[in-house]
């Protein structure tokens, strides 16, 4: 039943998983984030990476911007994005019934979805030549560049979002609104200005893993649902709302994919993950680094 | 009240939204001298594509049919059916998603609601499953172009035909290939490893490949199945570079055959030869954007545009349907799909009749000559399984981003290149 893999294949795969792990993790952050917020569930957030990417992708086919490059303009776009989806959406739902809070974001990203494939067709698409390509050997050990490179990036976008939250007056009032919207709003802090600003810095999160991943996955209109299931389970185990615990779950998702997949089989590499997933929430319903 | 009202106009016109949505393909019915085909394909999901290019090739044929053309097909030279008193033919499509459920339920939708008095579709074989059980149940005749689970003319179906070959014959083309290399090229060949998708496609054709590797002598080193779609091939490929076989068998769609490229040259994979089972590795998106990328890479495939020098009829088409598809060529799916739909109007002609039985019998007594074909084919003629006797595999490989005939040696264009060049020395 078990397959024992070459040391080199193992070390190969490990490396593998935590790099695609960090993006799962960056990817994962904005769910969290919004969740912690203000206990709203975007369902179009796979979506959202689907637009990150195809912003990359027609940025380097438009203007030969390399995805490496428009990493801070599809973090810019998707920030605009995530501000006005709140503006016209989430806020009027916001004391509405769960179920329509559930059908607006769901609604939101099929809407997406069929936009994407009418005017971008259903055609899977690459950038064709990344600056950032091909293998590098580590200890002769060979690993995506891209995947470093994005997995680089992840770890400096999560130092910079808990430096953000932690150390600055914005980012507490953020951190305090998730806490406390009354006390929040008493104190003086516009919540309003908070909830937008939430969904910006989330949506902006996935618009840069959106552009990095685009330097080597395929983009198409259902993209984002590959990475949006993976998203929730890990929001789940890290702990709603937690950004360390999003992080963490993240390469911890990506290593038990790859390890399950080399070590039992492929087709039960899913199996694993939510098998880990649902030990944890046995024990720890909260998540690893849940509050509630 | 104002609101009322309001609120009931906009609930009438949505009620005469859905009415003309519906009523749309009904009202057309009513009138005489017309066929009505159910045409099945995906046309959103990961497959789209796919789907959208069959339904162009259709629509070529379509308009060979019911406008005539000046090519050398014999429904081509008259407008609409001849036997029929000259009517046309007019289809109903609609989307699978991909999807066995959607698929079986659309069927249905189109035989009660439609009034088709043919099915035909539907690609991934998972969902040609179970649209031809409907058609079975129903008695109207489904003709396939393009699935390649050999279950499907296993069942004893009597409504059922399939005119494109099967996954046994696409694997027997594999493995006579590999033994004929072996004898060309003085080496030996060991070992295969299958990696397939798991869904109805890539599990017969890896169970297929299976039987067939221990019948021709190789072990088979390992076979992983996968779920399609995923985000990530690193564990899949891990698991092919310990079985370190000398064959590598990929099954697989396109987004995935994309991601296995790029995974394989990240983990430093390359097999001595890689023969893919069609699907993914001939969608001309895998080749224009992959093309470079995955030289070397063999497929079975049923169609080449590079056998046009012996065809005529290849280019003909090709260019109508460049007119309709944004200029893409035409791929393996839509030239089989164009094949199976002229079969299916050639039936539907000699039936002189839209009774679904009288069809099913001209199918039967379907013979149609090489020469009327754009596959390198003997002929469609159906055995009594439904399946086309007259089916020939051809083994193509990537050379300079574009794929050549390489197998059989008879109809090759180029020879094959082994073994397949390092990652180093590829753009």
């Amino acid at each position: 039943m078990f397959n024992i893999p070459s040391t080199e294949v193992l070390i190969q795969g490990i490396m593998s998983g935590f790099l695609m792990g960090c993006l799962y993790a960056l990817i994962a952050a904005g769910l969290s984030l919004i969740f912690g917020l203000m206990e709203i569930v975007n369902f179009a957030h796979g979506e959202f990476l689907m637009l990150g990417m195809y912003t990359a992708f027609w940025m380097y086919t438009l203007f030969a911007i390399d995805p490496l490059f428009s990493v801070p303009i599809c973090g810019a776009v998707l920030f605009l994005l995530g501000w006005l989806v709140h503006k016209g959406i989430i806020r009027r739902i916001l004391g509405a019934p769960m179920l329509a809070q559930i059908f607006a974001t769901f609604g939101l990203g099929i809407f997406l979805r069929a936009a994407a494939q009418f005017l971008w067709t259903p055609d899977f698409r690459q950038v064709a030549h990344p600056l950032v390509q091909g293998p590098i050997k580590i200890f002769g050990i060979s690993v995506g560049l891209p995947q470093l490179v994005a997995s680089g990036a992840s770890l400096a976008a999560f130092a910079f979002l808990y430096w953000f939250i932690t150390k600055t007056e914005t980012g507490m009032a953020l951190e305090a609104t998730a806490q406390d919207r009354q006390a929040a709003s008493l104190m003086g802090i516009n919540t309003e200005r908070m909830f937008t600003l939430g969904w910006g810095i989330s949506s902006a999160c996935v618009g840069v893993a959106g552009a990095f991943l685009a330097s080597f996955f395929y983009v198409f209109p259902y993209v984002g649902s590959l990475f949006g299931l993976i998203a929730y389970v890990t929001v789940a185990l890290g702990g709603f709302g937690s950004i360390p615990g999003s992080l963490v779950a993240g390469i911890i998702i990506g290593l038990i994919e790859v390890l399950g997949g080399l070590l039992i089989a492929p087709a039960f590499k899913y199996v694993a993950v939510f098998l880990v997933y649902l030990i944890v929430v046995l024990i720890r319903p909260q998540g690893l680094f849940g509050k509630f | 009240m104002r609101m009322q009202k309001k609120r009931f106009g906009g609930f009438l016109a949505a009620v005469a939204l859905i009415g003309m949505v519906l009523g749309s393909t009904g009202f057309a019915h009513a009138q005489a001298k017309e066929v009505v085909i159910g045409v099945l394909y995906p046309m959103t999901g990961p497959s789209a594509q796919i789907g959208i290019d069959a339904i162009n090739i259709i629509k070529v044929a379509l308009d060979i049919i019911n406008n005539g053309a000046s090519i050398d097909l014999p429904l081509a030279k008259s407008k609409g059916l001849p036997r029929l008193n000259g009517a046309k033919i007019r289809i109903v499509a609609v989307d699978t998603q991909g999807k066995a459920d959607v698929g079986q339920a659309e069927a249905e939708r189109l035989i009660t609601q439609e009034k088709v008095v043919a099915l035909f579709g539907a690609y991934q074989s998972a969902v040609t499953t179970t649209a031809s059980q409907v058609a079975e149940r129903m008695g109207i005749p489904f003709v396939n172009a393009d699935s390649s689970s050999p279950a499907l003319t296993e069942r004893g179906y009597k409504w059922f035909f399939r005119t494109s070959p099967h996954d046994i014959h696409f694997s027997q083309v594999m493995f006579d290939f590999m033994k004929d290399l072996e004898k060309r090229q003085n080496v030996q060949l060991k070992s295969v490893a299958i990696l397939n998708e798991d869904t109805t496609f890539g599990t017969d054709s890896a169970k297929a490949q299976e039987e067939l590797a221990k019948k021709y002598g190789y072990t088979v080193a390992a076979r992983v199945p996968f779920r399609s779609g995923t985000t990530s091939l690193d564990a899949e490929v891990g698991r092919m570079k310990s079985a370190n076989a000398d064959v590598f068998l990929p099954s697989l769609y396109t987004s995935d055959a994309i991601l296995l490229t790029r995974t394989m040259r990240n983990l430093d994979y390359n097999p001595k030869l890689l023969i893919a089972q069609d699907a993914g590795y001939t969608d001309p998106k895998f080749v224009t954007e992959m093309g470079k990328e995955a030289e070397g890479a063999i497929t079975r495939a049923p169609f080449a545009l590079d056998l046009a020098a012996k065809k005529p009829l290849i280019p003909a088409i090709d260019a109508m349907f460049k007119k309709l598809s944004g200029a893409r060529d035409m791929a393996d799916v839509s030239a089989r799909a164009f094949t199976a739909f002229m079969t299916l109007a050639d039936a539907i002609n000699r039936a002189g009749s839209t009774d679904p039985a009288a069809i099913q019998k001209a199918l039967r007594e379907t013979n149609t000559p090489p020469e009327q074909l754009v596959m390198p084919w003997t002929g469609v003629k159906f055995d009594e399984k439904g399946q086309n006797i007259g089916v020939r595999a051809i083994l193509q490989q990537l050379q300079g981003g574009d794929y050549h005939t390489v197998y059989p040696f008879d109809l090759a264009v180029k020879n094959a290149i082994y073994p397949t060049p390092a990652w180093s020395q590829r753009k």
